[in-house]
């Protein structure tokens, strides 16, 4: 029994995609508005709320307006926001008002500075806890009491020390990346072929050789495990951070969609929100396939 | 004056119910003239390898130490390149800068023409022109240990440590990789200390064999004269008179002290007056004559 390898995943996931739309579509129909059993004085009551409104013709249908905010909205409504959203991206249209490329841009950045700071510190400490097998014991019991507290937890804490929101959203990133990455070097380093430390000794290399001939290119695997955990867990981080603080960004754009009622908005951004993590995953993904090796 | 010489060395580690130590090897002395090859043999845990450990300088003895040209070892030195049994690539290297990294360490003042021409000479000598821009991943244990002992000679130490340096390797290649040292060993003669626990590739290279007893407290008990003349090949060595001699001897030796629980009878008495030479070249020495029961 062989099994066709020649067919393409692609296919079954265009074909899921199109029962999953398909059936989204089917359950947010609405029915039309069936005025039988209605008394007049019923009918106007509705058309005066808004419910429904009377065609040119004397027919009355559901008030498109109101169909908005009734129920979870269609793909195709989501695809028409979409639409204009995504031809208004290069706009700014006020203060809290920017394109969807702007507040893209926004998130990235924003993720980006604090996952960078993040990642630097948690090496840099990381490597000299797993060099120092004491200093690591000693200060492991406070790593594991920080690590599990979520990063959102130490946002009023931040906010009053920093006073400023938009430190105060890199800095909640910052503290999301830095544990993983930070156990995980450590790990990395303390774990190394103890004979490639004792090469690095016999050939008298310098300090500074030692660590980027040797002990960074060696735990480099191990690192980028931790840093991988750490971009995830300050992706999930990024998008709450922004719906609090209210800074631009597309975490700010699934709230600000929420306080307008535009369902279609949310589930846009919430599709924004994933396409920036598909992105930035696999550009990491491209960058650490530069510097893992095989034993 | 000898060149290398281990001088009254001792080494003991904290035993692991916490209190108290653990004599691993207990007053070593040997000297070492200056272009021999030594090795030492013993079982499993006799400690031969921290033997050589403190000689390469990266563990530190109990007591007593190695004096290498006048000079205490303190730690480790471009001076003695050790080859490991797990070969120690830096598997995220090529061949290449595997090698080059040892050169440009030992010769920091050379031109990176000169490194290159310099790798490339050794990577000719054991064979491994082609492979220069393999990761190790790429290569078989043979070619693994090839890279290791180039990139030995290459920073010309006073002192090769071997660490049990064929042990991974498969028994074909091992006898191939074993002609190949000697044939290094002839022309660069290194000063050479092994430690294995292979008799037959003991009696190929050295010029002089220690029988280490068991641990704990273990020490070296004899040391074997190799007396087969060089150039040694696998083929004629066989031939040697003294061949199966020496090989009974320290194959007798290692069998008499498999076992933890033996205590040699003569253990007191070679503490005292240190290690029994054995030569097969005065017939009247004091060896050992195995009984011939089987």
């Amino acid at each position: 029994m062989s099994i066709k390898q020649t067919q393409h995943p692609f296919f079954i996931s265009i074909f899921f995609l199109g029962i999953f739309l398909f059936a989204w579509h089917i359950a947010t129909i609405s029915p039309p508005f069936d005025p039988t059993g209605k008394t007049d004085e019923e009918l106007m009551v509705m058309e005066f709320n808004g419910d429904i409104m009377q065609t040119d013709d004397g027919q009355y249908v559901w008030n498109p307006e109101k169909e908005k905010v009734k129920g979870v909205p269609g793909p195709l409504t989501v695809m028409e926001k979409a639409w204009v959203e995504l031809n208004e991206a290069f706009v700014i249209k006020g203060t809290n008002d920017h394109g969807i490329a702007f507040l893209v841009g926004y998130t990235v950045s924003r993720f980006a500075v604090g996952f960078l700071a993040a990642s630097l510190v948690a090496i840099l400490v990381g490597i000299i806890l797993g060099l120092n097998q004491m200093l690591f014991r000693a200060l492991n019991p406070f790593i594991q009491i920080l690590k599990p507290i979520s990063p959102l937890a130490w946002m009023p804490l931040l906010l009053y020390t920093v006073k400023d929101p938009k430190w105060t959203a890199i800095l909640v990133v910052f503290m999301a990346a830095v544990w993983p990455t930070l156990a995980t070097t450590a790990f990395g380093v303390n774990t190394l072929r103890k004979e490639y430390l004792q090469v690095a000794a016999i050939l008298q290399l310098s300090w500074f050789k030692r660590l980027y001939k040797v002990i960074l290119p060696g735990a480099a695997p191990t690192i980028v495990n931790g840093l991988r955990i750490s971009f995830g867990s300050a992706l999930v981080a990024v998008v709450p951070a922004e719906m609090l603080l209210g800074e631009l960004g597309v975490g700010y754009l699934s709230w600000i969609e929420w306080n307008n009622l535009d369902i279609a908005g949310v589930i846009f951004a919430i599709l924004v929100v994933g396409t920036v993590g598909v992105i930035l995953d696999s550009g990491f993904n491209k960058l650490a396939g530069l510097v893992t090796y095989q034993e | 004056m000898s060149f290398l010489s281990i001088d009254h060395m001792s080494k003991y580690f904290p035993s692991h119910s916490g209190n108290g130590t653990v004599c691993i090897f207990e007053d070593v002395t040997v000297k070492i003239t200056k272009g021999e090859f030594v090795t030492v043999i013993g079982h499993s845990g006799c400690g031969k390898s921290t033997l050589l450990n403190i000689i390469a300088g990266l563990e530190t003895p109990t007591e007593g130490g190695a004096i290498l040209n006048g000079q205490e070892v303190t730690g480790p030195g471009l001076d003695r390149m050790v080859v490991f049994q797990s070969f120690a690539l830096m598997p995220w290297m090529t061949v290449f800068e595997n090698i080059a990294l040892a050169v440009r360490s030992a010769y920091p003042t050379w031109s990176s023409q000169e490194i290159k021409a310099h790798v490339q000479k050794y990577i000719t000598l054991v064979g491994l022109q082609g492979a220069e821009t393999k990761k190790p991943t790429a290569l078989s244990g043979g070619m693994k240990q090839r890279v290791g002992l180039a990139r030995a000679f290459s920073i010309e130490p006073k002192v090769l440590l071997l660490d049990e340096p064929f042990a991974q390797i498969d028994a074909l290649t091992r006898g191939v990789i074993q002609e190949e040292l000697v044939q290094m060993w002839n022309a660069t003669r290194n000063t050479v200390f092994m430690v294995t626990h292979d008799v037959d590739e003991a009696i190929l290279l050295s010029d002089r064999i220690m029988l280490m007893t068991n641990g704990p407290s273990a020490r070296i008990a004899e040391i074997v004269d190799v007396t087969i003349p060089r150039p040694r090949s696998r083929e004629t060595i066989i031939e040697d008179e003294h061949y199966y001699k020496i090989r009974n001897h320290i194959i007798h030796f290692l069998v008499r002290h498999a076992s933890h629980e033996h205590t040699d009878e003569s253990g007191d008495d070679a503490k005292r007056s240190g290690p029994l030479e054995i030569n097969f070249r005065d017939q009247a020495a004091n060896t050992y004559e195995p009984a011939v029961s089987h």
